[in-house]
C-alpha cells in the first residue's frame, strides 16, 4: 500500500460527539414525526392510554429539538433541551398507572428513554464547537505564475467570448446610461 | 487488465477484467498513464445516479498513449499522447458542428433510455451510467475510446501528465462555468464549492477579470487553496453566507453566481437542507439543491446563475418566483470540453496557469477504492486524487 493510502486509512473514524449530535437530531425528528402523525400507536407502544393531543405536543417538542440540534452552530443548548424533554417523558411514563397502562411496555419504554437520556447527556457534555483544523497547508498552491492580483483579467486580452455565451446587453453593466461594450 | 469497477453503493473494487478491443473502425485503444477521481464520480459512488450496473468500469478523467487504432481513424496513430475528453463526440452531428459537444446527437448508444429520461439524448460519457451509453471508463490500465478520431486532445511531450490531465474535464468545466457568466471587470463572482471544479472556476474567473471572486465552502484545506488562487472565502459553518455576500457587495449581491457543488450539497444548519435529506431518504427527491436555492436568493437582480455542478434528476422547492422576478439568467450543462481545450492547452504551455496545483493525492490504481472513501470524506486534506496505473501500490 502506498504512503498516501496508508495515511488515508490512518484517519480516525467512528462516533464523535458531533456525529452523535447529528444522529440525535435526526432521531428527534423521526420520533417527533411519529408522535405527531401516529399518537395513539406511539402511546400504545409505550403501554399507555393517554390523550393523543398530549403525545402530539410531545412530538412538536421533539421536532423543535431536532431542528435546533441540526441547525444551530452550537447544538449544546438543544441537547440540554432534549434532556429536559427526556425527563418529562420519563415522568409521564412513571406516573402512568393501571388500568390505563401496561406495566411491561411502560418499563421497556422507560429503559429506552433512560438510554437516550444518557446519550443526550454524554453528547451535551462532550461536544466542543471547535473549528476543524487543516490537516495540510495548501496556502501556497495557486497554480498561477504570479500573485493573483497581478493576473486579474490576464486572459481577457486574447480570449474571444463566443456569442452564445454572452448575456443580453440589457443585463450587462451600464455606464453613463449605456451598456458597457467591453471586449466586443 | 486491472480496472476500478462499481459493484454498488460505496463499493468500488480493483478487479481483473478483459482488455478492451477495437469494436469500430473509428476507435482507438489507450494505455493509461494517469487518471483521476472526479467529484462527479462520487455521485455514482454514493448511488445517486440511476442507470449503473454492477461491474461497470469507473472513470472519465484520463490520458495516455495510443496503442491501437481502428482502420478508419486517420486522426490518431500509435504512440500519440492524448487526453480524452469525458464527453464522447462524433464531430459531425448538428450539435457538434455548433460546438455543443456535450449534447452530441450520435454518441450515446443507449439513446432510447436517454430520450425517455431527458426528452432527448445527450452525448455518450465514459464510465457514467448506462443512461449515457454505458461506456467503460478510464480508471483502468486500458480503455477503448469510441469516436476516437474526434474524441481526443493531443498533448505535447514537454508538459507533464499532471499539467494536462485535467484538460479532459475539470479545467474546461471550471472555465466554461466562468465563461458562461460573461464576466465583466466590474463583476463580483460568487462560487459555491471549493472542490476541484470550484478551484478551477476561481482561477478562470480571476483570469477573465472578475473584480472580486468569492468562494463558499467549509473545508479548511480547500478554503486555503481558494485563497491562494485569489478568492475571498466564506466558511459556511461559521459565517452567514447571505450576510457576508451582502457585506462584500454593498448589499446588492453578486452579479454572477456559480454552483460548483451540484446534487449532493452538504449544507448544515438550514431547514431546507434537512428537508432535502428527508425527501432523498424516502426517495421523493433525487438531488439536494440547497446551493441553487441560496444562489437564487443572493444573486443580484439581472444576474447570472452558472451551474457546472452535476444534477441527476428531480429537485424540489426551488424559489422560481424569486428567480423570475429578479430576471436571473440560468446557464448550465455538461462541459463542451473540445470547445475550450485548444485555448486552455495554449494557456498551460504559456505558463498562464498550471492545473497540477490541485493534486493532493497520487497513488496506484489498486489504492483507488480506498481513496474514493478518503475523497468522499474530505479526509487527509484530500482535494484531488490522481491514479497512476502500473505504479507500485
Amino acid at each position: 500500500m502506498s504512503d498516501v493510502a496508508e495515511r488515508s486509512r490512518a484517519v480516525p473514524r467512528g462516533p464523535t460527539p458531533a456525529r452523535m449530535a447529528r444522529g440525535l437530531g435526526w432521531f428527534s425528528l423521526a420520533l417527533g414525526a411519529a408522535e405527531l402523525l401516529m399518537p395513539r400507536q406511539v402511546a400504545r407502544a409505550c403501554g399507555m392510554r393517554v390523550d393523543p393531543a398530549l403525545v402530539r405536543w410531545y412530538g412538536v417538542r421533539e421536532i423543535a429539538s431536532g431542528i435546533g440540534i441540526l441547525t444551530a452552530r452550537d447544538p449544546r443548548p438543544w441537547l440540554w433541551a432534549r434532556t429536559a424533554g427526556d425527563v418529562l417523558d420519563m415522568a409521564t411514563l412513571a406516573t402512568a398507572t393501571r388500568p390505563h397502562a401496561d406495566g411491561t411496555r411502560t418499563g421497556v419504554a422507560l429503559l429506552n428513554v433512560a438510554a437516550v437520556t444518557a446519550a443526550d447527556v454524554w453528547c451535551a457534555t462532550q461536544y466542543r464547537p471547535e473549528a476543524r483544523q487543516p490537516q495540510r497547508d495548501y496556502s501556497a498552491r495557486s497554480g498561477l505564475p504570479d500573485a493573483p492580483e497581478r493576473l486579474r483579467g490576464a486572459a481577457r486580452k486574447d480570449f474571444r467570448m463566443p456569442r452564445d455565451m454572452r448575456i443580453p446587453a440589457a443585463l450587462r453593466p451600464w455606464r453613463d446610461g449605456k451598456p458597457v461594450q467591453s471586449d466586443e | 487488465m486491472k480496472a476500478l469497477r462499481w459493484h454498488g453503493k460505496h463499493d468500488i473494487r480493483c478487479d481483473n477484467v478483459a482488455d478492451p478491443i477495437i469494436e469500430h473502425p473509428r476507435d482507438a485503444i489507450i494505455k493509461m498513464s494517469a487518471c483521476a477521481i472526479c467529484g462527479s464520480d462520487l455521485h455514482l459512488f454514493d448511488g445517486f445516479m440511476p442507470g449503473m450496473k454492477s461491474g461497470d468500469i469507473m472513470g472519465h478523467e484520463f490520458m495516455g498513449e495510443v496503442v491501437e487504432v481502428g482502420a478508419e481513424n486517420k486522426a490518431l496513430k500509435k504512440g500519440d499522447r492524448v487526453v480524452v475528453p469525458f464527453t464522447i463526440t462524433c464531430g459531425e452531428c448538428d450539435q457538434c458542428k455548433r460546438g455543443n459537444f456535450s449534447v452530441c446527437e450520435r454518441t450515446n448508444r443507449n439513446k432510447d433510455a436517454a430520450d425517455k429520461m431527458f426528452g432527448h439524448t445527450t452525448a455518450g460519457l465514459f464510465g457514467y451510467s448506462h443512461l449515457t451509453g454505458g461506456y467503460p471508463g478510464g480508471q483502468a490500465e486500458y480503455v477503448r475510446v469510441p469516436f476516437a478520431d474526434s474524441t481526443h486532445v493531443k498533448v505535447p511531450d514537454e508538459l507533464t501528465d499532471e499539467q494536462v490531465l485535467f484538460l479532459g474535464d475539470i479545467f474546461p468545466t471550471g472555465w466554461q462555468a466562468a465563461v458562461q457568466c460573461d464576466i465583466e471587470p466590474t463583476d463580483t463572482v460568487a462560487i459555491w464549492g471549493a472542490g476541484p471544479v470550484g478551484q478551477m472556476t476561481i482561477r478562470s474567473a480571476l483570469l477573465l477579470g472578475a473584480k472580486q471572486v468569492i468562494c463558499i465552502d467549509r473545508v479548511p484545506e480547500r478554503l486555503a487553496m481558494a485563497r491562494a488562487g485569489g478568492a475571498i472565502t466564506i466558511d459556511f459553518e461559521n459565517e452567514s453566507v447571505v450576510e457576508r455576500l451582502n457585506e462584500l457587495t454593498q448589499g446588492k449581491g453578486p452579479e454572477k453566481c456559480i454552483d460548483a457543488v451540484g446534487m449532493e450539497s452538504h449544507a448544515t444548519r438550514s431547514i431546507d437542507a434537512m428537508y432535502d435529506r428527508v425527501k432523498q431518504a424516502v426517495m421523493l427527491e433525487t438531488d439536494r439543491p440547497h446551493v441553487l436555492r441560496e444562489m437564487i436568493y443572493v444573486c443580484r437582480p439581472g444576474g447570472v446563475l452558472s451551474i457546472p455542478g452535476v444534477y441527476g434528476g428531480l429537485i424540489d422547492k426551488i424559489p422560481f418566483g424569486a428567480s423570475l422576478n429578479k430576471g436571473l439568467t440560468w446557464r448550465m450543462g455538461q462541459t463542451h470540453v473540445k470547445r475550450w481545450t485548444d485555448d486552455l492547452l495554449r494557456r498551460i504551455r504559456e505558463g498562464q496557469i498550471d492545473p497540477s496545483f490541485v493534486i493532493t493525492h497520487t497513488a496506484s490504481l489498486e489504492d483507488g477504492p480506498g481513496l474514493y472513501k478518503t475523497f468522499r470524506e474530505k479526509q487527509d486534506g484530500c482535494i484531488k486524487v490522481v491514479l497512476k496505473p502500473g505504479a507500485p501500490s
